[in-house]
């Protein structure tokens, strides 16, 4: 009888925790590797970090930030980055919209490949491609410049100059993301009913207002969570600028994590390189923040 | 007319998609060519687009220049530990989430989101340091370890355990069924597509990750492919093009001929982690 009602009260307990016993190596994973490194990051940025003697340690308040706010190299760094990022996105935006509607609805073999085709470099490193692309953009015998001299254009500088560098680096970003935005974008084109293009045929509607009356209205909730989801990856540039161009040449292509990865690896200096990975986690905690609260009205409002 | 009109519109369409195609797949064939060439193909001008005779070669250099069977070894050994490590840490959390009722579960699920959203470059140096004083910074553990929860897939995996009906579940609890073998015999079987969608992204992004990698390692010793073949680029300068173009094919290749044979398969894993 004791025993019964213990065994009971024991079950009841397992059945309470069991939940939790589930989640615990998932959550101690989090807790362990992610919310803690990124508490600690943004309390280094307060201290003068001395890792050989962390007796040495002492809080500096606002001092790394006032640095490296008043260092030439970070402030180009997140100047570039954000140009960077607007390109790309603009760019990767506004060709994957255009091919999406272009080849979303035909099923052929050769749209299929061509698909497919594009797909490709999503799949594939940016160090790979970055070092693809830094071969054939050679400055005197790269395969870009043959092709501009053979239809009669002037030899391009490419990451060779300061003027240059950054696009570069901005056309193998758009180049490796453009298909996998593409595929994206012909999935939420999918998403829009049959029935809806149907009725605009029957007003006679032209297929350029079709386009901006029905498509882009209809999809654009989704392109704006694309949107969102791009800038934060943009903001990350890190493989590109490592194998291409260092950073160089004149910080033309100094980036935000690049600035950070200097930081660490060639001045030592711990508390800036926090300061600046803490902008960083500003900078996409903003974005995440926009992109949820925008995502709970979405689903509000339908 | 109209017919005339169509004709001309559908070769304008081929003519683009074969544009298009030689855009996505030339600097892939392009970098075939270079690691065939001598090392004078590869740097004089004009260029050579077939090399004269293939210098197979470039690839044992390549592959002698820098320890790269080790490289691949613990590319393969980093690669099986994670997929293995998050598969063990995602199938109960999702499961919990899922079909589990409990206080705090809302707030939790808001931390897998956290996850999901942080960058790593804000997480690593304190990672990094934390793996010093548990003095494995020599191991390939700080390559594996972290990333032992997978945020994404908990998420996904998630959304598929929902779909499993509850009197499924409610039957095998009367017929005394341990959790285990719940998940084992009713929910991994109703979710296989969404566990091969997350191993294959969770294997593609770790062969390619370089940023974590170069972070964690300070020795060739357990260095993956990646660190390795950008190791190889720093060491060649703009010289031999060739070597360094047969070196990155050790990269390439293995996931260019995995997509020729699943190229579809690949697509959809992929797009499941678009916005829906």
């Amino acid at each position: 009888m004791e025993k019964g009602r213990k065994n009971k009260k024991s079950r009841h307990i397992m059945r309470i925790l069991k939940p939790y016993l589930l989640i615990a190596p998932a959550i101690l994973g989090i807790m362990l590797f992610t919310v803690y490194p990124a508490i600690k990051m943004v309390f280094w940025s307060f201290y003068d970090v001395n890792q050989l003697n962390p007796a040495k340690t002492k809080f500096v308040g606002m001092k790394n930030y006032v640095k490296i706010f008043h260092s030439t190299d970070f402030v180009k760094s997140l100047k570039n980055t954000g140009i960077y990022t607007l390109w790309t996105v603009v760019f990767i935006m506004l060709c994957a919209v255009v091919l999406a509607i272009w080849l979303g609805r035909k099923k052929d073999k050769f749209s299929k490949f061509t698909q497919a085709a594009m797909f490709l470099p999503h799949i594939i490193s940016m160090i790979s491609v970055g070092l693809i692309f830094a071969q054939m953009m050679g400055v005197n015998n790269g395969l870009l410049n043959e092709i501009l001299v053979a239809v009669g254009l002037e030899r391009c500088q490419w990451t060779q100059s300061s003027s240059t560098a950054l696009m570069s680096v901005i056309l193998v970003a758009v180049w490796k993301a453009i298909g996998y935005y593409t595929v994206i974008i012909m999935g939420s084109l999918q998403s829009i009913p049959d029935s809806i293009y149907e009725a605009a045929a029957l007003d006679d509607a032209s297929k350029l207002t079709t386009l901006r009356k029905i498509t882009i209205p209809l999809i654009s909730p989704q392109l704006f969570f694309t949107l969102i989801i791009m800038t934060i990856g943009s903001f990350k540039v890190f493989e590109t600028i490592r194998v291409m161009t260092a950073g160089g040449p004149n910080n033309s292509t100094n980036s935000l994590v690049y600035y950070v990865y200097q930081q660490v690896f060639t001045k030592y200096d711990i508390g800036r390189a926090a300061a600046g990975g803490t902008v960083l986690f500003i900078i996409v905690g903003i974005l995440t923040i926009l992109y949820f609260a925008l995502l709970s009205k979405k689903v509000h409002y339908q | 007319m109209y017919k005339k009109k169509q004709k001309i519109a559908g070769f304008i369409g081929v003519i683009a998609k074969i544009l298009i195609c030689l855009i996505f797949l030339f600097p892939f064939l392009w970098m075939i060519s270079i690691s065939l060439q001598t090392a004078t193909e590869s740097s004089r001008a004009p260029i050579t687009f077939i090399p004269a005779s293939p210098q197979w070669q470039n690839f044992v250099t390549a592959w002698n220049m820098a320890p790269f069977g080790l490289y691949l070894k613990n590319s393969i050994i980093i690669i099986f530990s994670i997929v293995i490590l998050q598969s063990l840490v995602m199938v109960p959390a999702a499961y919990a989430f899922a079909k589990f009722k409990f206080k705090g579960r809302g707030f939790l699920f808001g931390l897998v989101l956290v996850a999901f959203m942080m960058p790593v470059q804000v997480t690593f140096l304190p990672v990094y340091y934390m793996m010093g004083d548990w003095r494995l910074v020599n191991t390939l553990i700080p390559q594996i370890l972290p990333h032992m929860t997978n945020a994404f897939g908990i998420f996904l995996l998630r959304q598929y355990f929902m779909q499993v009906p509850d009197e499924l579940l409610e039957a095998a609890r009367l017929d005394n069924a341990s959790e285990l073998k719940i998940l084992g015999k009713i929910m991994l079987p109703m979710s296989k597509p969404a566990i091969s969608a997350i191993a294959l992204l969770s294997f593609v992004g770790h062969w390619n990750d370089y940023f974590w990698p170069l972070m964690m390692t300070r020795a060739d010793a357990v260095r993956p492919l990646t660190v390795g073949i950008a190791a190889l680029k720093d060491a060649e300068g703009n010289n031999n093009w060739n070597v360094i173009m047969a070196g990155n094919m050790f990269l390439v290749m293995p996931l260019v001929l995995i997509y020729i044979f699943a190229s579809k398969f690949i697509i959809n894993s992929f797009t499941y982690s678009g916005i829906k």
